[in-house]
Formats: structure tokens, sequence, C-alpha cells
């Protein structure tokens, strides 16, 4: 019996679904949560965990021993069904949509038997990840909800709020690629950024700043963290869970955080290609396989998310409210005809994104700049309001 | 049958709280969970009806800084009334200076406020000292001033980590504790203690100083305003921390000084008092240093205040280093303390505000009296004002820019 025929296509789904919910939350549980709670660590002058097997990498395996056999509490008046599916809710939405996320072309198993790195290509690849991946939100709010708890409820209503003002933006900065990808499939994504030689980053940067800022307030991540909030709402929403609903709730969020950043790299940077793929100097690069590119690039988001966390202080709920509906959706729905614009007004479109990417690139610099400038004014400006002799001894 | 164990449970903890609650001058009692089990689902709520919600804010919560507990009535997360209730951790410590000898209150006074142990130490002695009249040597009178603005700076730390993580800014924690941690090693090394340092007498000090403990000390105040710089680089101009604190719980100076409130709250309201400057105890006449003043009198112009009262101790740290000479660090001060029958009041700039010690003796070796003017619990008088008309994120963040410590609220 040769390989080919004993791995049909259809096996081969199978497995790689198998892989997916297996494989993510040990990934998850031992390499997302360790590299967190370690580059924490190292940004917060403090070691993080590093007892459990060597350097700390079992630290996980610990967790999880905890989190399954710690007693299973359900609060006595709590809406006993919701609170079970709150968090079942919170993480299945998230695996499933890591069936359409590309992780790499084909690859060659065997003689004759090749796979794709994905489990599926459908033509509405993202309409797909936006619909199911706001569904885990149901679960925080859910969960919020049947916890009865004055704090959890609160932290349920903030996820409500959160879900309705960013999910909007999110959908809104994607438009904009859809016109420059004229498909919604995933996969056809990366194929077109490789034929036009340009990642959408360039011409999508407003875009890409949106979709990002969305995607951590999505996924309830500093400094977007209101639902949770330990410091105001104890641990708003999870307050009322432990064991193992508690740990559904910890793999719903960091696989959210994974298919956000998945998103990004699939959707701006290129997915699985290398930079400049068709730049002949950095044709080395291709030796690294496209599935190590892929997990590069999700690896340098979730540094991002880390980053973000151990610098931000958190918004206010109504600031957050704000921000979505006062300056991103505006933004989104300007960029939409910007890049309608100019993919319109020039009869290649590839010049027009091309040139699109140079306006914001140079746009993007400008307001780094100016950014910095007024920050030194500022700065000045604080130190004069106190006494002079008060100023900072050399 | 469980079930009905746990509902009476609930039931005797509600009944507890809301007596509480109305010592604490809450209107009517709690509608706690197990208060009326049948009542909450006989009248479900129609839709759109808005209804108040009455929040037991601690005593176990991450962010009320022990145990304080807030009675809030909220609509949604805005606060319509904030009423603050204290005494969990009340221990009796001013009739306990009534039962005990002068020299014997002084470890009382560690307890107090916690994080800054020494300046309690000193308003404590301070006010034996006026009463027997005696003169502190100038040794003594530096080394206490260095201890008082280590302390400061270490109780500042304190707040500026734990106000960062009231606000979700978990970083500058670490940063701040770092530098706390250094500080409580020269108080280890000057006393033995760390927290409760006991590190004062009745007329001087217990100890004089070890080896080369002036020169570390030098060494860390030289590096300390480039940590300090760290800090603020975090914050200061970061624009969430300026969203969420500038214009958040503004007091005037008027309404600061009507609720006699002390310390940086005062200054940060533009008003320039400060004992040090107003009242000078010790050598800080002497000394070289700026009163920071803010004039907005929001959580951001408190923040900024105390950074700015940190660079200013270590200006008066270094001050005193220069000017320490060698000499008696006790004064005379009779074996037995029977200190004449007066009343006298002395008080010192604690990093919280006006710390005072009122003491009524009587003739005998024990006070008749004593009582304390704790700032934290004066200044947490403020907070249902600051409070209403907020939201409950910032609450947190106005529990922590009043800079509480419940050992001294309570007592």
């Amino acid at each position: 019996m040769t390989a080919a025929k004993v791995l049909t296509p259809t096996v081969l789904t199978y497995i790689k679904v198998v892989l997916i919910v297996a494989v993510v939350p040990a990934i998850v549980g031992f390499v997302v949560v360790l590299a967190e709670r370690r580059l924490m660590g190292f940004m917060q002058v403090r070691l993080g965990p590093n007892r459990v097997g060597p350097k700390g990498t079992l630290q996980g395996l610990a967790d999880l021993v905890k989190l399954v056999t710690k007693e299973d509490v359900t609060p006595a008046r709590a809406e006993k069904l919701v609170h079970f599916l709150a968090p079942v809710l919170a993480v299945i939405p998230a695996l499933t949509a890591l069936a359409v996320i590309p992780m790499g072309p084909s690859v060659r198993l065997a003689r004759h038997v090749s796979t794709p790195l994905y489990v599926a290509d459908i033509n509405i690849g993202l309409l797909f990840l936006l619909a199911i991946t706001s569904i885990g939100v149901y679960g925080i709010i859910l969960g919020g909800w049947a916890s009865n708890n004055k704090y959890s409820l609160l932290g349920g209503l903030r996820s409500a709020a959160q879900l309705v003002s960013y999910e909007v933006p999110m959908g809104l900065s994607l438009v904009a690629v859809l016109l420059m990808t004229r498909s919604l499939s995933l996969v056809e994504i990366v194929q077109r950024q490789d034929r036009l030689h340009l990642w959408f980053i360039f011409p999508g940067l407003l875009s890409f700043f949106l979709y990002f800022v969305s995607g951590v307030a999505e996924t309830n991540r500093n400094p977007f963290d209101l639902p949770e909030a330990e410091s105001e709402l104890v641990s708003g929403f999870n307050t009322e869970y432990s064991g193992v609903k508690f740990a559904f709730f910890f793999l719903g969020e960091y696989a959210a955080m994974i298919i956000i950043s998945c998103v990004a790299v699939t959707v701006f940077f290129g997915g699985w290609l290398p930079p400049f793929p068709h730049v002949r100097a950095l044709s080395f690069l291709h030796f690294i396989p496209p599935f190590v590119w892929f997990l590069g690039k999700v690896g340098v988001f979730l540094f991002t998310y880390i980053w973000f966390r151990s610098t931000f202080p958190r918004y206010r709920f109504d600031q957050l409210m704000a921000l979505g509906w006062k300056t991103m959706i505006p933004l989104a729905l300007g960029n939409i005809v910007v890049v309608a614009v100019a993919i319109l007004a020039t009869p290649n479109r590839t010049t027009g994104l091309v040139r699109l990417g140079w306006i914001y690139g140079a746009l993007f610099v400008v307001l780094f700049l100016l950014a910095k400038l007024r920050q030194a004014l500022t700065r000045r400006d604080r130190l004069e309001a106190v006494p002079a002799s008060a100023r900072r001894t050399a | 049958m469980s079930d009905e164990k746990i509902s009476q449970a609930e039931r005797d903890e509600a009944a507890h709280f809301a007596s509480r609650a109305a010592a604490a001058g809450v209107a009517r009692p709690l509608a706690g969970k197990g208060d009326t089990p049948a009542s909450s689902s006989a009248e479900p709520p129609t839709l759109f009806d808005v209804q108040e919600m009455e929040l037991n804010f601690g005593p176990q919560h991450p962010s009320t800084h022990g145990v304080l507990r807030i009675v809030l009535k909220v609509d949604g997360e805005k606060i319509l009334q904030a009423i603050p209730d204290v005494g969990y951790l009340h221990r009796g410590t001013e009739k306990l200076f009534e039962t005990e000898t002068y020299p014997m209150g002084i470890p009382h006074t560690d307890r107090m406020d916690y994080v800054a142990a020494a300046t309690n130490n000193h308003a404590f002695c301070l006010a034996v000292e006026k009463l027997l009249d005696v003169e502190v040597p100038r040794r003594a009178q530096l080394i206490r001033v260095i201890l008082d603005e280590l302390q400061r700076l270490s109780s500042h730390l304190v707040w500026l980590g734990t106000s960062g993580i009231d606000l979700g800014a978990v970083t500058p924690f670490w940063y701040a504790f770092r530098e706390r941690e250094q500080i409580l090693d020269f108080f280890e090394e000057y006393c033995g203690a760390r927290l409760t340092l006991n590190c004062m007498r009745i007329g001087g000090l217990p100890f004089d100083l070890t080896t080369g403990w002036i020169e570390r000390l030098f060494e860390f105040v030289d590096d300390l305003p480039a940590r300090i710089d760290d800090y603020e680089q975090l914050l200061t101009d970061n624009r969430i921390w300026k969203k969420r604190t500038v214009g958040i719980g503004v007091l005037t100076a008027a309404e600061c000084i009507e609720w006699g409130l002390t310390g940086p709250i005062i200054r940060a309201s533009g008003v320039e008092w400060d004992l040090r400057r107003a009242q000078p105890y010790e050598c800080y006449d002497e000394l070289d240093f700026v009163v920071p003043v803010r004039q907005n009198g929001d959580t951001y112009d408190r923040y900024v205040v105390r950074v700015q009262e940190m660079r200013q101790s270590v200006r008066i740290i270094r001050q005193c280093l220069e000017r320490i000479e060698a000499g008696d660090i006790r004064g005379k001060v009779p074996r037995v303390i029977k200190p004449p029958a007066e009343e006298i009041y002395a008080s010192v700039e604690s990093p919280k505000g006006e710390l005072g010690f009122y003491c009524v003796s009587n003739g005998t070796n024990r006070p008749y009296r004593m009582h304390c003017r704790p700032p934290s619990f004066i200044n947490l008088q403020a907070l249902p004002k600051l409070a209403k008309g907020h939201l409950i994120s910032d609450l947190v963040a106005l529990i922590g820019t009043i800079d509480i410590v419940l050992g001294e609220v309570d007592r």
C-alpha cells in the first residue's frame, strides 16, 4: 500500500484538523504563555517563571495540571447552562477560524502526496473569519452575564460595547484591502501579493493600523483589556470561573490573539512569502521554508501584543468607545475612498497601489516626526510649569 | 439542604454588611444576593428599565490598597454615590499608647502608615520631645531628615507603582519596587528592619550610621534621578495615562483647605503648603529645596507633584549627606520619661500630608491621651466628592491618587 493510497486528501484534511485542535492549544499553553511571561519578566526587570523544567519550559504543563485538577466551581445562583456554554463558545470559534488560515503553499509529504498547509481555501475566507471570530465575544458576554456577579456583569457589558465599537472599523479596514485583492480567499490574497510584487502593508498602511488596533481591542488585550480589568473589575467576566472553564477562556483569548496576528500577516505582510520575493539579491531568503516565514511573522505580532501589555495603561470605557466611533470609523471610511480613488485614477492598478504606498509612507514619517516634535515641546512645557529650581539637577 | 445553608450564611453576611453600611451612613441596606432570593425572580425587570445597582467595592478588592470598603451606587458604570466604609484594620493604636510608657509607643507608630514608618516615628518623637523640651543633636537631626526623605521616596515609589497598576500600567511598578528595595536595604543596614523601622528615639536616634552607609547612599541618590526619568518616560507623556488622569477628580484650593486636605493633594491644587517649609522642624530651614506646586488639582497634577517631590527628596538627602558631621546621636533625655502635665501638638510632613500627634500628659510616664492626626484618613474624606459622576475606572484612579494606607486610616 503506497502512501498516496492511505493519505487521500480527505484523510489529510482530517489530520490537519486534528493537528490544529491538538497543536494550537499546546502551542498556546507551552510557547506563547511562557514566552509572554518570560518576555514580560525581561521587560520588567524580573525573571518570570523559571522553576519548572529547564528554564521554566514545563511551566505550561504545570499550569495545565493545576487547571485541570482544580475544583470547578459554579456559583449557586448562576445560570448553569450558559455558565457552562460560555467558555466553550469562546474557544470553538477561535479554533474553527484557524481552518482557513493559509500557513504555507503545498508541501510534499511523500511520493505523489502533497498537501497545502491549510485546511480549507474557501472563497469567502475573510468574511468567514470576521463572522466566526465575532462569535467568540459572545462567550465573554454570556459568561459575564451568567455568573450572576456584578463585576462579571460589568465586564460582560464592557465586552459587548467593545464588540459593537470595534467590529465595524475592523471590517471597514479590511474592505479597503479587498479593493486591492479583489478576492476574499486568503490563499488568493497571498498569491496576489506575490504576483503584484507588493505586500499590501504599503498601500494598506492605514488599514493595517486600524485593523491591528481593532484586533487588540477585539481580543481584550492591553490597552483595551477592559472586560477583564483586574484592578477595576477584580477579574471581570471570568471572576467566577475556575479550573477547566477558566482554561478555556484563557485558551480562547490566546487563540484569538493568534488569529488576529495570522490575518494581519496574511493580508498585509504577504503570508508565507519572504520579504521582496522577486528581488534577486534577496533570493537567498527562499531557503527558509514558507511555513517558517509565516510563523516568524506571526511571532512578531504576538511579541507586539506582549510589548503593548507591558507598556500601556488601560483605556477607560467611554474613551475606548470614543476612539472607536469618533476616530477609527471615520478614518476607515476615508481610507476606503482613498484606496478606491488610487485604484481608479491610474490605468494600471499596481502603479496606483505603489503610489498610494509611497503617499502613506511619507505621511506616516511626517506624522511620526511631528508627534516627536510635539512631545519634545510639551516636555519642555511641563518642566517649566514647576519653579525653575525644581527642575532636575544635573 | 446545602442550598439552605449557603443562603443562611449569605443572609448573615448580608446582614453584617448592611449593619456596617448603616453605620457608615448608607441610606438603605444593601440589596445583597442572599438578602431576598425570591424577590429578584418574582419581579423581572422590564426592557429598558434603568436600574441603579449597589456595588460593594472592597474590602477584598485588588485596587483598594488594603481593606477599604466603598459602597457604590452606580448607574451602569457611572458612580452616583460612593461611601467609604473604614475600620476593617482598626487596632486601637491610640488607646494602646495610653497603656504603655512613652518610648514603648514608638513601635506602634510603625504599624500606622506602614509604608512610611520613619515619618510616623518622627512625628511621635517630636511630640514627646516638645513636651520634654529636649534638644536633638545636630547629627541626629540630619540623619532623621535623611531617613524621612528616604521614607518619602520609598512611599512615593510604592504609590507610583500601585497607582500605575490601578490604571493598567504594570511595568512602572516593577521599576519603582526595584529602587524601593534598595531604599529598604539602606534602612535594614541602619536599624535592622525594612518596613516597621522603629528607627527613632525620644531625643535622637537609637543607632549611629554604619561605616560606608553615607558613601553608598551618595551613590544611590546620584543614580536615582535617571531612574525617575525612566518612570516618567513610561507615564508622563503617555497619551493614555494623560487621558486617564487629566481632569479626573479636580479639587480646588478652597475645597482642599475646607476639607483639611494636606500633602501632595493640596500642593497639586495650587497651595504651597508644606510643613517642612511652613513650620520647619529639625534642620529643614537651612536646606535648599523647592516645594513643587501645580495649579489644576487633578489626578495628573498630583502625579506630577509627587514625582517632582521625589526629585526634591534626592536634593535634600544629598545636602544632608554633605553636612553630616561627627557628634552625638541622642540628646539629654532622662532615663524615665515623665513629661510635665501639658498638652502639645507636633506634626511633620509625612509623604501623605500633615501627620501630627496631639499629646496630653498628666505627669506620669504614660500619656493620658495620644491622638493622631492621620493624613490618609482626612484625605480619604474627599473621595465621595471626587468620585461622584465619574466612572468605576476613575474611582480606582482616585483611590490611588489620594494615596491612602489603611493602617493609618483605621489605626
